[in-house]
């Protein structure tokens, strides 16, 4: 699919450019258990970048992350033990969480399609719907995980390393999977790029629109299952700030907004990009304001590298 | 007199293909030239390097006695070139003043402000110069097609009276969408143009040309073959020229021509589109080629589309293999069995970020899949074997499909719907714009679909191309079939018989 080119290459380049630049300034950057940091911080963030990536793909937008992380963080801290509801599932929360988020994806895809909303419109929509949701069913208050069993869904370690990273590693198999190998990464390719031909081919873009937001709402419905269990709670603030970091991830990592081209292991180094430019800023101790303004610098000064001007001959 | 534009020597090639061969045009001032040609004889490419679109390989392009290469239709414009497109280049949401000094409007600038009454005042009389009667300061998306068409020869018109040098207008097919009333209204406007500007005419109707022109260029497979003063040519003589040879029916594959055919596939009873075509019907058997002839706007382009899914039909019906079938969605039409070649390869045949394999097998998903996931063994090896039969020439089937020339990205067009096991077949158009060795690649392909007893419908580039594929012949006249014709070999209609029915 993707052809290897230099602009391709591009990110990782500037991934270990960042890391070279960090670690002259701050050799603590290069030890193991930073770099374990490192990776445990990226694990919410990769698994939301799997869904976004296949949406952008396709040449649409889905900005109701931070909505579907918070309602199916809630939905899991009131199904494991803890301290407002009587529930008690442990680990068995998950697939519920998991199965919430796909049906919010659901809405947001049946919506954009059937109802030809721009999914522009209806993901913010629905996103500030799941907000409200989740505040109007708490009353603005947390639910406090009790569960210990359950928190080593994130905290836990296997090989010694944290389990959310583990968590993160399959998401990225299962993405890149259906990426390549099935007839759903193909079609998306294939709208993303032409969907006037996709459709006169017989390819059926409406299920597949659908179903690619199904599946981003699984992905989102996976990373509040692990917000939850690594903040011990659930509330509607619980995922503040990651709808940014995830469309800059996928667009740093070089997917074009435009659909079409791109891949979710671009999206993973952009994730690292990412969060390694976070974490080198906090060694070399910038304030954290400061760090909202580099990353939005970041987004511009990355999409303006990996756009083919000669391509393009307009923009909107 | 030094003519104000002039082509010396003019080549331009594109990958595989090569469009023009030292062409050498001039016009004088204030004379009126005709250009000709069949489709994919070079003239869009000729249109298109006068725009500054294409930049010229070898050759010169000389403009009021200097050698000049126009940047963009933009810059051509503001030399004094000015061109009408048959596909409109009116912004829709803008106002027939603001379409007209589109780019211009400083003019009209009053302390940085655009002065409206200004404005529509001028353009009031380029208006006048096309006897269009509307108003200035309404938007165009209200105006009809012809209306439209004439906005935009009026922008054209607006260069003159404000650029010192000569004005050169092109008009690209002016008349395909126009009435006939509008039509003479054009001609006694491009009469009255002449004593101001030279006027290049292009257009695939001769008599139009004939009458219009003083002189007429005949291009074919990219070059001049043919130039003559109007007054001593006639229609048939430059047919004679832009065809180029006597009707060869080994071109057509004729001997491979099927004279009996299997079961009755597709039945079409009483088709309509309201506005497009009326009560269409017709019968048509495996391995029998069906050619629809008409002008454009005669109603065999929409339905063509229609039998694609892409037109939803407004009544009647349509039976495969006696079955009624739905063509409100395109996956309905290729699910009953159609597999449409539409005539715009690169915008709706082609997917171009995806390789030759994943192109061909586009809509046969399914047979290449297992729950969902690519058997990339199986996939492989059947495009290969696509790719061996139809000799398409590409290094590999994961080849981006971009890289290939037009007339092997057409065969994999093709293929796709070989592949999938389409029962029949509409090609519209399906040798637009491939060069020669190509085309008759395609029609070899196409007489091999129709052994293997696939139903065809055609619309050909040409009324050459429609008579000597097909088995039978359908003339379309606004919407309504007009007559029917037998095309056995040796028993084929000729051309002007379906001329006298077409128009």
């Amino acid at each position: 699919m993707a052809s290897i080119n230099l602009r391709a290459l591009a990110p990782i380049g500037v991934f270990f450019l960042l890391c070279f630049v960090i670690a002259v300034f701050s050799p603590n950057f290069l030890s193991v258990s930073n770099a374990i940091r490192i990776l445990n911080a990226s694990a919410i963030p990769v698994v939301l970048v799997m869904g976004a990536t296949f949406v952008i793909l396709m040449g649409s937008i889905d900005l109701s992350v931070e909505g579907i992380v918070a309602l199916c963080a809630v939905v899991t801290a009131s199904l494991v033990l803890n301290d407002t509801t009587s529930a008690n599932l442990g680990l068995w929360a998950v697939p519920f969480a998991v199965l919430a988020g796909g049906l919010i994806g659901a809405v947001n895809g049946a919506t954009h399609v059937y109802l030809k909303v721009p999914s522009f419109m209806v993901t913010l929509g629905i996103g500030f719907v799941c907000l409200g949701i989740a505040t109007a069913a708490l009353g603005g208050f947390p639910v406090r995980i009790s569960d210990r069993g359950f928190r080593t869904l994130t905290l836990g370690r296997t090989l010694g390393l944290p389990n959310g990273i583990w968590v993160a590693t399959a998401a990225v198999v299962v993405a890149l999977i259906i990426q390549e190998r099935t007839r759903l990464g193909r079609y998306v390719y294939a709208i993303g790029t032409d969907e006037i031909t996709a459709r006169q081919s017989g390819v059926p873009v409406e299920r597949t629109r659908v179903l690619v937001f199904v599946l981003a709402g699984l992905f989102s419905g996976l990373a509040g299952a692990m917000a939850a269990a690594q903040l011990g709670q659930g509330h509607a603030l619980i995922a503040s700030g990651r709808l940014f970091t995830t469309i800059t991830a996928v667009v740093v990592g070089g997917t074009a907004l435009s659909g079409g081209v791109g891949s979710v292991l671009n999206s993973v180094v952009g994730v690292l990009i990412v969060v390694v430019l976070t974490n080198g800023m906090v060694l070399m101790g910038v304030p954290p304001f400061v760090q909202q303004g580099v990353q939005g610098f970041l987004i511009i000064v990355a999409v303006s590298l990996a756009l083919d001007r000669r391509q393009l001959d307009f923009v909107k | 007199m030094d003519p104000v534009l002039e082509l010396r020597n003019v080549t331009k090639e594109f990958p595989g293909v090569r469009a023009l061969d030292s062409v050498n045009i001039h016009v004088g001032r204030n004379e009126v030239v005709g250009l000709i040609g069949e489709n994919g004889a070079g003239k869009s490419t000729l249109v298109k390097i006068l725009a500054g679109i294409h930049r010229i390989d070898e050759g010169e392009l000389i403009f009021e006695g200097e050698p000049t290469s126009f940047r963009s239709p933009r810059d051509a414009f503001d030399h004094g070139l000015a061109m009408v497109f048959q596909e409109q280049s009116i912004i829709q949401t803008l106002t027939v003043a603001e379409n007209i000094f589109l780019g211009r409007e400083r003019e009209f600038l009053r302390f940085g402000v655009i002065d409206k009454r200004a404005m529509n005042s001028a353009a009031r009389i380029e208006l006048a110069k096309v006897h269009l009667d509307c108003d200035p300061a309404q938007k165009c998306s209200q105006l009809d097609f012809a209306a439209r068409q004439m906005v935009e020869i009026a922008k054209a018109l607006s260069l003159d009276g404000r650029l010192d040098g000569d004005v050169v207008i092109l008009l690209d097919e002016p008349t395909s969408v126009l009435e006939r009333r509008e039509i003479d209204l054009l001609f006694s406007i491009i009469s009255e143009l002449r004593a101001k500007a030279s006027i290049i005419f292009i257009s695939h109707r001769l008599d139009e040309v004939l009458e219009v022109s003083d002189r007429v260029y005949v291009l074919r497979d990219g070059a001049v073959v043919h130039e003559t003063e109007s007054a001593d040519a006639s229609v048939t003589g430059l047919h004679e020229h832009m065809v180029g040879r006597q009707l060869d029916h080994q071109y057509y594959r004729e001997n491979k021509q099927r004279n009996s055919f299997g079961e009755p596939v597709l039945s079409v009873r009483d088709l309509s589109i309201d506005g497009e075509f009326r009560n269409l019907s017709f019968e048509l058997a495996e391995g029998e080629i069906l050619g629809l002839a008409g002008v454009v706007g005669s109603g065999r382009e929409a339905f063509a589309r229609c039998l694609g899914g892409l037109l939803p039909p407004s009544g009647g019906e349509v039976l495969i293999g006696g079955k009624p079938v739905r063509l409100n969605r395109p996956h309905q039409a290729v699910n009953a069995g159609f597999g449409f070649v539409p005539s715009e390869r690169k915008s709706e045949g082609i997917v171009t970020g995806l390789s030759v394999a994943e192109n061909m097998t586009l809509a046969a998903g399914e047979r290449f899949s297992q729950l969902g996931f690519i058997r990339f063994d199986k996939e492989r090896a059947e495009c290969q074997s696509w790719i061996d039969r139809l000799q398409i020439r590409t290094p590999s089937s994961k080849t981006p499909m971009q890289s290939l020339s037009g007339g092997n990205q057409q065969k994999v067009v093709l293929s796709k719907w070989q592949i999938f096991g389409s029962k029949v077949a509409v090609l519209d158009h399906p040798t637009r714009g491939i060069d020669v060795g190509a085309k008759e690649d395609v029609y070899e392909l196409i007489r091999e679909m129709a052994d293997q007893g696939v139903a065809i419908v055609l619309l050909g580039d040409t009324l050459e191309e429609v008579i000597g594929l097909s088995n039978r012949i359908l003339v379309l006249r606004d919407g309504e079939v007009s007559a029917r014709f037998d095309a056995p070999v040796g028993g084929k209609p000729d051309q002007l018989d379906l001329i006298s029915n077409m128009v």
